[in-house]
């Protein structure tokens, strides 16, 4: 009889922990599913373009002939320009789920916080004042030093006088219209050839990537997903409340400062080379958690992933849908990305979705 | 042995607590108890590590708190907060993971997930363990805040008013699991408590503290007694015997002492 019990509650017990993991196969087979879709929007995007290059052709070209006119296409056209969008993507979204996680703020993101605006500035100070000597590092360390600036300020707020999360997001977006009205300015003052430079960038362009820019900008975003991946626990405890987290041993001071400033790092790589992408920082995390809950462990993997989908579609639907016209990729960001997310918004019922 | 010596915790003007001498001993109950704005909070906050006193020494077992590091003090007592927000969606068995948290570096090994599922199964919470935190109701809640602590596997549990907002059912509920964990596992509890009967019945010590001092301690029968209440709480109470433990009957306030202090001095 007792052995009978026994064994009756190891079953039981088994149960619980094989739906768990069940539960967790069924996450990882949804970021499993979002590498399948992103690799077939890339394969997409490789075979659409202004010219008459094919899939096939476009496909041999970037494994095999290592000559000729759709190597060059793919190579230097294409290719660069669909990674940095899948970079793009990927930052955003990473930065907005880190933003959302330490200010435990549905509505944060790098773009409602006004980092993407100073960001942005920072890059215009580097087109305008860097004069012939502007190179990407220098766009790329002054995006920086801006995005970090407002983080800084965001969370200074927040500290002082526990701010809730509506004053938060006022004080981003009073951030978010200084940036604005100084870019402005700047392009006021500036030569035709700089308002040329900053309006073409500030439309959130990929034509004018490179290897080399994309180089920064993968650096400055994939350095610190380890060590985001690593605090995912910590960003968990965190959504539990500071005093929560405190008493599971969570340094939360450390968290939230080096969290901001690898966050500023991300969104200022994202943006520092395409402009000011809004959206895609806000609505890519709540997608991902929408369908696999709030565990960061899988959360930022899946975000970023659907992040960069997302921009690569809007991307390459862009620049073909419409062509030889292009449409500026934060227009089309918007177009595919707020459907969407009513769609998800409308099935689900939540305070805030 | 848990042991507070000398605390003091206070923000720039006020003080809130002062010169708090407390022991905990392995496998009792303690209860904490006085007015609204006493510093029962703020003690057990201060004893968790949430924040640092302004004086005075913790020790738990022999070890002064002050010197341990957040993960070595978060596996030596937990703590269980009046409630959790949450923000955003996470499940039962996650939001019981979570006090794993001190012994995970990247991921939850085998032995973490066996552990929550032994914990959710022993309190009754297997039906719901992928339902959604904020869905449940306040008593599932606070079994959940409960399990998470007892997840966390210390010696020293802190619990801050775990019976506010429950139904009767789960106040006899909460109380119970954690009396029957206090005996069979040998950890000590400090529960900072409103309802004195609850208190009084569940605990083997209390403390009284009013205005941030200990006005009085020791067993339920020595401080729950008619001066002391009426001093205290400003309160005329009956008290009788129910089954050996004493049980409090409000009569009535005794005039709002507070204020008339307030203009006297």
């Amino acid at each position: 009889m007792c052995i009978q019990i026994e064994e009756f509650r190891d079953f039981y017990m088994q149960d619980i922990c094989e739906q768990y993991k069940d539960f967790s196969t069924r996450k990882l087979f949804f970021i499993f599913l979002l590498v399948v879709v992103l690799f077939g929007v890339v394969l997409i995007a490789l075979s659409q373009g202004a010219s008459s290059v094919g899939f096939f052709e476009s496909f041999k070209a970037l494994f095999g002939q290592k000559t000729g006119l759709a190597h060059a296409i793919v190579w230097k056209l294409r290719l660069p320009r669909i990674v940095m969008a899948i970079l793009v993507g990927c930052g955003l979204a990473l930065a907005g789920s880190v933003f959302q996680a330490i200010l435990k703020n549905p509505l944060a993101s790098p773009y409602t916080l006004g980092i993407a605006s100073s960001s942005g500035f920072g890059a215009v100070v580097a087109i305008i004042f860097g004069g012939s000597y502007y190179s990407q590092y220098l766009i790329a360390g002054s995006a920086f030093f801006f995005a970090l600036l407002a983080s800084l300020l965001i969370l200074g707020i927040a500290r002082f006088k526990s701010a809730t999360p509506e004053t938060m997001i006022l004080a981003g977006i009073a951030i978010m219209f200084l940036f604005s009205s100084l870019s402005s300015l700047l392009q006021y003052m500036g030569t035709v050839e700089e308002v040329h430079e900053i309006v073409f960038w500030f439309f959130g362009s990929l034509s004018k990537v490179g290897w080399k820019e994309i180089g920064v900008a993968s650096a400055m975003i994939l350095l610190p997903v380890p060590v985001m991946l690593r605090w995912s626990w910590d960003f968990n405890l965190l959504a539990a409340g500071d005093e929560s987290a405190k008493a599971l041993g969570v340094n939360v001071t450390r968290i939230r400062m080096f969290g901001v400033i690898f966050a500023s790092l991300i969104t200022a790589a994202a943006i520092c080379f395409t402009g000011v992408i809004g959206f895609i920082g806000l609505v890519a995390p709540h997608i991902a958690r929408m369908v696999i809950g709030g565990d960061h462990w899988f959360l930022l993997p899946a975000s970023a992933l659907i992040g960069g989908i997302l921009v690569l579609a809007a991307d390459t639907l862009g620049r073909t849908c419409w062509a030889p016209q292009v449409i500026p990729l934060g227009i089309v960001t918007s177009f595919i990305g707020v459907p969407f997310f009513f769609y998800l918004l409308m099935k689900k019922k939540r305070e805030y979705w | 042995m848990l042991s507070v010596d000398g605390l003091f915790f206070g923000y720039k003007n006020t003080t809130i607590l002062k010169n708090l001498e407390i022991e905990l001993h392995q496998g009792e109950i303690l209860s904490i108890v006085g007015p609204n704005g006493t510093g029962k909070t703020t003690l057990l906050k201060c004893i968790t590590g949430i924040i640092k006193p302004n004086k005075g020494t913790i020790m738990i077992d022999g070890k002064d708190a002050s010197r341990m590091s957040r993960m070595a003090h978060a596996k030596c007592v937990g703590y269980v907060p009046q409630s959790s927000p949450s923000k955003f969606p996470i499940t039962v068995f996650d939001a019981v993971l979570m006090g794993r948290r001190p012994y995970i570096t990247w991921k939850p090994s085998e032995k973490d997930l066996e552990t929550v599922a032994d914990i959710l199964k022993s309190m009754d919470l297997e039906d719901i363990a992928l339902r959604d935190f904020d869905q449940l109701s306040g008593g599932q809640k606070q079994k959940v805040l409960l399990a998470r602590a007892v997840a966390q596997d210390t010696d020293y549990l802190l619990l801050d008013e775990p019976t506010s907002n429950l139904d009767l059912k789960h106040q006899m509920e909460v109380l119970e699991m954690i009396s029957s964990m206090v005996k069979t596992n040998s950890v000590a509890a400090m529960l900072a408590m409103h309802d004195l009967n609850l208190a009084s019945r569940f605990s083997d010590r209390m403390v009284l503290l009013n205005a941030g001092e200990i006005f009085c301690s020791g067993e339920p029968q020595q401080v729950m007694t008619l001066e002391n209440i009426r001093s205290v709480y400003g309160v005329e109470v009956t008290i009788s015997q129910a089954n050996g433990h004493p049980y409090i009957l409000p009569i009535g306030s005794t005039g709002h002492s507070g204020i008339k202090k307030c203009f006297s001095s």
